[in-house]
């Protein structure tokens, strides 16, 4: 099964590449084409729950000016097709590392090297893990009620990891969560933005007390993250709750990319999205009621929300989400998760989260 | 302290000759300095002598030979093929000042006042006490007239010290003035060499002959045989015409009512013209010119200009013409880009004027300097007071960094540029009698900044052209760069060999350079250049410059 869709790639990846050589054999300029990876190429699908990429396709034609990137494009395929054939991964940091053997084509910085990466994984509508590279990046932190089921590398034995049992620290998600299982009799799942909030729930076990699993997202989710929350979320039929600074960063990049995923990798969104993921704090709203200490909003957040507001097609389907975004442009103020210490340390436990959670009125979509 | 009363204050008080006066006052004739007034003897005399050639309709071919007799002293010889002077009249003409046939006429000549050769034979009388020799020849069956002649500086008259015919052999007709005095002989940019190049290039009808003190003789050679049109003269337009000037010419006209004076004096004033003007100043067209008093003038002055009067004709000044000026600059300076600009003629206070514009840009010129400014006023270059002057204040005021050069506020730009600037005008208005500086008037300062802009935006096209020229070239050298990656990567994905690598990369090459086109060359090719009439007047820099000009570059000397 795995061996089919390996090769499946590296023949796609073969195909492109023919294509690109057939046409300079017939002195034509090559072409390649990539759905465009922007939010304006997606549409919101409330019904599937995250964002469906839209048909708009950007040709890469081969001329002067196009000729290094796709000189890069060609020779990270290449790479690709190499791990896949020989069941090898490379972190994007060591992609970007190979290229410096690339002479002239080598990447500058690695943001350069990714967007190449996401490029080909367009191109070819799979995941980046397929064609060979994975992140670096830790995927999140969990602590709660839920028994993770993993595999011994060596033995290929069952490994059963306790969540509950990491006494101060917590369980890290892995880069690939695709092969876990799950065991929990939890009745929700707390996503946090900081880890600085994880931290004080799971020191005073927060997550015994209202029998729930903690993960800490540590800002925006990454893929695996998302992953894992969405496949524990399906199977164990569990719902999701997002806790974030009340900002529209914590609105906007963590809980809308959480929930349908983003523009950026939205061929991928399918399965890197939590549809069930609902906003509980901090609102707009929240800020009022619950008195809190605020910051005044910059510039570049009152730009982020308008872009929001115009652009992103999560937040125009939502009159909500638009209602609160224009009440905090006009209280021009933000609050951070950690403001709810201004009425107690455990305040956050004692009341805030229990009334919140009681209150469905209070939450955002 | 014991009070004078105004009786013994009398007895200091006398007239002022003008020779006096200049005595005193030299620098504003340009005699300031030792190098100055070399230069300024040397333009005085082939200022004269281009006139005189051009108004007897000769080409002009002018032999200037400066010779150094200690270090401070030299001896000028300067002489024309022009149709020389009578006798009668060559003491007043060389020894008079103030004394000359174009102040009273507006025509576009260089000399104007007739101040610039007398004034020379008085610095040669102050700084050696020698007579200046003149020579003249009217036809070639007559004797030549020699004079030598000082000026009596008490009564602003000449002091003939020898006074001859004889012959001169060889010469059809002619004039040579020779004279010695106190200078300094300096290369650089206000150097006499400088001076005579760019007079050769300005006049391109002109052979000019020069045996610097080196005794190297450089010809210049005349670029056309055709004379410029002659400059026509015309009587001065009312607008033009100042109180005191005014009643002056009320004085001297022979015209027996003021209606005749205003219709024969001036240009564009007809009868019907001349009423309404007597109208709008209150005075009765037959009232007699001698009987026009002082306040009635100023009424007539005020008139005048209550009155609507058509402008000025304007074909009275040639000018240099685009083609000519943009050849003198292709000869000078070895650049990538030549254009000119002949504006059309237009008037200030009642003057009519035309500016012409050269741009030389790119080539050999220094890049990370003040653009280098070339002046010229009825074809004479103007080589002092840069700082002073109208037109380096348009070329300050004009906006240079749309066109490609870098300027900081109100300064000239920076760039490997050469911009040149004619003005030819029946009165070109000086900021001093030295003749080296424009007045500041707007409607100049105006038609400068149009003449600069239009030349400028033909000046941007080339450097956007350049640029864009520049930038293809780099995407070629990107081309060669990427393509054998491109054919490399395929290799690896398709698993093909060499030759098929190679084929890609030379397709790929091929396709490539379709799409670009072809490579436009814009090395140019000068065959006007003159490296050796660049050389001239360029050498040794000196440390004698003008006020505005200094620059902190005097320093070392002293430490030395």
């Amino acid at each position: 099964m795995a061996k089919t869709k390996e090769n499946k790639v590296v023949n796609e990846l073969k195909g492109i590449a023919q294509t690109v050589c057939a046409d300079i054999t017939n002195l034509k300029q090559p072409q390649m084409q990539m759905p465009i990876r922007a939010l304006n190429n997606v549409e919101y699908d409330e019904k599937e729950g995250f964002f469906k990429l839209l048909h708009k396709n950007k040709l890469r034609t081969l001329t002067a000016s196009t000729i290094k990137t796709f000189a890069q494009t060609l020779r990270m395929m290449s790479l690709s097709k190499n791990l896949v054939e020989t069941e090898d991964i490379a972190t994007k940091r060591e992609a970007y590392y190979v290229s410096k053997n690339w002479g002239e084509a080598r990447f500058k910085e690695q943001p350069e090297s990714d967007t190449v990466m996401d490029d080909i994984e367009a191109m070819l509508g799979v995941n980046r893990e397929q064609i060979g590279f994975i992140p670096e990046e830790k995927g999140g932190a969990v602590a709660g009620e839920l028994i993770v089921i993993d595999q011994d590398a060596e033995t290929g034995k069952e490994i059963r990891i306790d969540c509950t049992k990491f006494g101060s620290g917590a369980y890290s998600i892995p880069s690939s969560v695709e092969l876990l299982n799950f065991e929990t009799k939890a009745k929700f799942i707390l996503a946090i933005e900081t880890s600085g909030m994880f931290e004080r729930l799971n020191k005073h076990q927060y997550w015994k007390k209202s029998n729930c699993i903690l993960i800490s997202m540590g800002g925006v989710p990454t893929r695996a993250c998302r992953r894992f929350i969405r496949r524990l979320a399906d199977n164990k039929k569990i719902p999701v709750y997002v806790f974030t600074d009340g900002d529209f960063y914590g609105y906007f990049n963590i809980h809308r990319t959480l929930k349908v995923g983003s523009g950026n990798a939205a061929h991928i969104n399918e399965f890197f999205c939590v549809p069930q993921a609902q906003f509980i704090g901090i609102t707009p709203q929240d800020i009022i009621d619950y008195k809190l200490p605020t910051h005044p909003l910059k510039d570049v957040d009152i730009k982020r929300a308008k872009d929001a507001l115009k652009n992103d097609p999560f937040v125009k389907h939502y009159k909500q989400w638009q209602k609160a975004a224009d009440q905090q442009i006009k209280m021009k103020a933000r609050a951070e998760q950690q403001a709810l210490a201004k009425w107690g340390l455990n305040f956050v436990i004692d009341k805030y989260l229990p009334d919140k959670l009681k209150d469905q009125k209070t939450w955002l979509p | 302290m014991p009070e004078r009363s105004a009786e013994e204050l009398a007895k200091k008080q006398r007239e002022i000759s003008i020779a006096e006066f200049f005595e005193k006052n030299r620098h504003l004739l340009g005699f300031d300095n030792p190098r100055r007034a070399l230069l300024t003897a040397i333009k005085e005399g082939v200022d004269n002598a281009l006139d005189a050639c051009e108004e007897g309709r000769i080409l002009p071919e002018v032999n200037i030979e400066l010779i150094q007799l200690t270090e401070t002293r030299f001896r000028i010889i300067m002489e024309d093929n022009g149709p020389g002077i009578i006798p009668k009249q060559i003491p007043k003409i060389f020894a008079k000042l103030l004394y000359g046939s174009k102040f009273h006429k507006l025509s576009a000549t260089r000399g104007q006042q007739g101040i610039g050769i007398s004034a020379t034979v008085l610095y040669s009388q102050l700084t050696t006490g020698k007579p200046t020799t003149i020579l003249s020849k009217t036809a070639a069956n007559k004797k030549a007239h020699l004079f030598k002649l000082k000026i009596d500086t008490v009564t602003n008259n000449p002091d003939i010290i020898e006074d001859k015919e004889t012959d001169w052999e060889g010469k059809e007709k002619g004039t040579r003035i020779e004279l010695e005095l106190e200078g300094a002989y300096i290369k650089g940019r206000q150097s006499v060499d400088e001076y005579i190049k760019e007079t050769a290039i300005v006049n391109p009808h002109c052979t000019l002959i020069y045996t610097n003190p080196e005794a190297q003789q450089i010809i210049f050679p005349r670029a056309t045989e055709e004379l410029p049109p002659e400059a026509k003269e015309i009587k001065p337009h009312p607008y033009g015409v100042e109180l005191g000037r005014l009643i002056k010419l009320l004085e001297i006209t022979e015209t027996k009512t003021l209606q005749q004076f205003l219709t024969t004096e001036f240009v564009r004033v007809g009868p019907g013209t001349a009423k309404e003007i007597c109208q709008n100043s209150s005075l009765l067209p037959n009232t007699k010119p001698e009987e026009v008093s002082r306040e009635m003038a100023e009424k007539l002055y005020e008139g005048i200009q209550k009155t609507k009067i058509i402008a000025p004709p304007i074909d009275c000044i040639s000018p240099i013409g685009s083609e000519l000026l943009e050849r003198g600059l292709r000869k000078e300076i070895n650049a990538e880009f030549y254009c000119s600009i002949t504006r059309p003629p237009m008037v200030y206070r009642g003057n009519p004027f035309i500016i012409e514009v050269g741009i030389a840009y790119g080539g050999e010129q220094e890049a990370e300097t003040t653009i280098r400014v070339m002046r010229f006023a009825n074809r004479v270059p103007l080589l002092y007071q840069q700082g002073a002057c109208a037109i380096t204040a348009a070329i300050q005021q004009n906006s240079w960094r749309s066109y490609g050069l870098n300027q900081s506020k109100d300064s000239l730009p920076v760039g490997p540029c050469t911009v040149a600037v004619h003005i030819s005008s029946v009165w070109v208005p000086f900021t001093s009698e030295s003749k080296e500086a424009l007045a500041h008037y707007p409607e100049i300062i105006k038609e400068i900044k149009l003449a600069l802009q239009e030349a400028g935006r033909k000046l941007a096209s080339f450097i956007n052209k350049k640029k864009r020229l520049n930038d293809e070239s780099k995407k070629r050298g990107y081309i060669e760069k990427y393509i054998p990656h491109v054919a490399e990567a395929l290799k690896e994905i398709i698993n093909f060999d060499e030759n098929k690598q190679k084929e890609i990369e030379q397709k790929l090459g091929e396709i490539l350079e379709k799409t670009r086109g072809e490579l436009e060359d814009l090395s140019i090719d000068n065959p006007d250049y003159d490296p050796e009439l660049a050389e001239i007047g360029k050498e040794e820099e000196t440390e004698e410059n003008d006020e505005e000009e200094q620059k902190p570059k005097k320093k070392n000397k002293r430490e030395e």
